[in-house]
């Protein structure tokens, strides 16, 4: 028999019963619309987070000193004072797998402007800051290596900071004032969205490391809080952070047995940790769709059984006009492998307009990738081949004669 | 190949292991029929005559003895085989019809040629002709729902004739029958036999059905009691040639 012939009866023979076909194929469905959403909302998601990863700068670094362990109430990262300025120089003159490094002291600040105010991050910084977090000006200038030797009261705004306090006008040379410090307003920046751990980037304001030194640190103007450097590429990351940890420990006379007093983490190690959490759930969601195909499997085995013993008469004619059991197995094989592929073909559909619903109320990014939802559709076919198989080689072993008699 | 017999069958036993007592169901029958016969086999339910049938038929093993099948050797033949030659030698006709349910007629008699894998088209023209044959050229496609008991079997008639086989089975073909319907069987029966030369072997247990054939073969309790032509005093239920014709020759 051809293989048209076999679709055409096995579609006849389904359109019979639609009812149950549904049902059977219910089990199915859900398997493979999970999978498909959780493949279209996790690639979705891993997209987001390469995407905001590349938001902060290519070929990262960023130094945070140790936390500070006074009588055993540990401070948390950031809050010692164990990396200061002149760690920094050497870092710089020192290290030769970074080409940048700068540092970026921080603190919430009220900032007003005419009878605006906004509560922002103020951010104290060198030039490299704007290479090295890959984050451009998107009108204005940035502040300069002037500015900073000349500690010119001049800041660049973050998109959230000018719309906030200026609206649509141009704030561009207007003037700010933080802490009671006026500053002249020479940029804004490109607007740059979540950080990968959701905070709104755009929020900050950056004014030179040296105003921030002298009018914003108080007694704790050599300490660093945080620093940035970019590897001069991306293979050499590994390596800059190997090198600038073995500078720092050599400044920071530890001994061998110590612990580092700071951390270096470069994007590689951010990136490992973001897709960890989305592969275990992946994994989470791919053994719920699993079962789900397990149960949706056995449910059509049981229709195929159900089906077999009603057409048990039908069988017995078959064979009485020639049909070996060869043709009766792949007979209901087919059945089985179309009422599952059915199912898978449901599942598709449906699993893509979950997502695509999912995306519209959330706002997650999804992508639909074709070639997942084929492999979802060839695996809801090879369900209906192993869960057929059994109910098939029942109804190719019946005795004929039997068959016949059968009411 | 005149000279082969249809069906030749030598010391043909079957022995059921039911419980502890094996039944015999058929001892060592020898039997042959020629081409062109027409033969009516009857005897008690019990009397062995269906698993005569069945192994014939090729549904079912001897458990010992020689069976032939128009020339082929078919008693140990693998599945397979038997279903080939179930195929192509045989044609079934039952009591129930045994047609595929919402099938219709002309997919019904195609059914044989699906499964000798004769091509889409060459089957539907086949089918057309073999129920044109049994005078349903006007019901192709029918549903078997849609059609009287009588139509029905000339529908199942048309199926086991589309192959050609060697040999008609018929298992109590006008059981279900009324007689008005059981006359038009049995006529189609005789013409199948008389002008197209087709070997028809029939299962009944009514005398009247019986008398319509050539030759009677009765069983009892597995063994072949009677073989020859239908007794005289048997009345047939429709008019035959050969019967007139024997009639003369007694008288």
């Amino acid at each position: 028999m051809s293989i048209f012939t076999l679709l055409r009866l096995a579609f006849r023979v389904i359109a019979r019963n639609k009812a149950r076909a549904m049902l059977t194929v219910l089990g199915i469905v859900i398997g493979v619309a999970a999978v498909i959403a959780m493949v279209a909302l996790g690639t979705g998601a891993q997209q987001n987070i390469a995407k905001q990863i590349a938001s902060l700068g290519s070929n990262l670094i960023i130094l945070i000193p140790g936390t500070t362990n006074v009588a055993g109430v540990r401070g948390g990262g950031g809050s010692s004072t164990t990396v200061d300025v002149d760690d920094i120089d050497a870092l710089r003159r020192e290290v030769k797998s970074i080409s940048l490094i700068t540092p970026a002291n921080r603190q919430q600040v009220q900032i007003v402007a005419g009878d605006a105010n906004w509560g922002t991050t103020v951010q104290g910084t060198t030039p490299a800051f704007y290479t090295v977090r890959d984050w451009p000006v998107e009108t204005g200038a940035q502040h300069s290596e002037l500015d900073e030797a000349s500690q010119n009261k001049v800041c660049v705004l973050g998109k959230t900071v000018a719309t906030q306090l200026f609206g649509t006008d141009d704030p561009i040379d207007k003037w700010v004032r933080i802490k009671k410090v006026p500053f002249r307003v020479i940029g804004v920046l490109l607007a740059k969205g979540q950080s990968p751990m959701g905070t709104d980037q755009d929020d900050a304001v950056i004014i030179p490391f040296s105003v921030y030194r002298q009018r914003m640190a108080g007694t704790q103007r050599d300490q660093i809080q945080a620093a940035y450097a970019a590897a001069i590429d991306a293979n050499s990351a590994q390596a800059a952070v190997d090198e600038m940890t073995a500078v720092l420990r050599q400044r920071h006379h530890l001994r061998e047995s110590a612990e580092d007093d700071f951390s270096i983490r470069n994007l590689a190690d951010i990136a490992a940790a973001s897709r960890e959490v989305s592969d275990s759930m992946t994994l989470l969601l791919g053994s719920i769709a699993g079962v789900s195909l397990l149960v949706g499997g056995i449910g059509i085995m049981n229709t195929m059984l159900v089906s077999v013993t009603e057409r048990t008469r039908e069988i017995g004619i078959r064979m009485a006009v020639g049909a070996k059991a060869r043709d009766i197995l792949v007979q209901f094989l087919v059945e089985a492998v179309v009422l599952s592929a059915i199912g898978g073909a449901i599942g598709v559909l449906f699993g893509w307009w979950v997502a695509r619903l999912l995306s519209d109320a959330t706002g997650w990014v999804t992508v639909f990738d074709p070639a997942v939802a084929a492999l979802a559709f060839a695996v809801s076919g090879a369900v209906g081949v192993f869960f057929g198989f059994w109910p098939a080689r029942r109804a190719a072993q019946l005795d004929p004669i039997d068959a016949l008699r059968y009411e | 190949m005149s000279d082969t017999p249809v069906i030749d069958a030598v010391a043909l036993r079957k022995v059921y292991a039911a419980g502890d007592t094996p039944v015999v169901a058929l001892a060592d029958v020898t039997l042959q029929v020629q081409k062109g016969e027409f033969v009516a086999v009857v005897g008690a339910s019990g009397s062995g005559k269906s698993t005569f049938m069945n192994l014939i038929g090729l549904l079912d093993r001897p458990t010992s003895g020689v069976l032939r099948l128009d020339g082929v050797d078919v008693a140990r033949l693998t599945g397979n085989q038997r279903a080939i030659v179930r195929n192509h030698k045989v044609g079934f006709v039952f009591q129930g019809f045994n047609l595929l349910r919402r099938t219709s007629a002309r997919e019904n008699v195609e059914l044989p040629l699906l499964y000798a894998g004769v091509p889409a088209r060459a089957r539907e023209e086949a089918a057309r002709l073999a129920l044109t044959q049994v005078g349903l050229g006007d019901r192709l496609e029918h549903m078997p729902n849609q059609l009287s008991g009588g139509q029905q079997q000339r529908v199942a008639i048309a199926r086991a004739l589309v192959n050609q086989p060697a040999l008609l089975l018929a298992d109590e073909p006008t059981g279900n029958l009324d007689s008005a319907t059981t006359r038009e069987i049995l006529k189609l029966f005789v013409d199948l036999n008389l002008h197209h030369g087709i070997t028809i072997v029939m299962v009944t247990h009514e005398s009247d059905v019986a008398a319509v054939s050539r030759r009677v073969v009765q069983f009892k309790d597995g063994h072949l009691v009677l073989d020859g032509p239908p007794p005289p005093e048997w009345t047939p239920a429709i008019g035959v040639p050969w019967r007139q014709a024997a009639k003369v020759e007694a008288a």
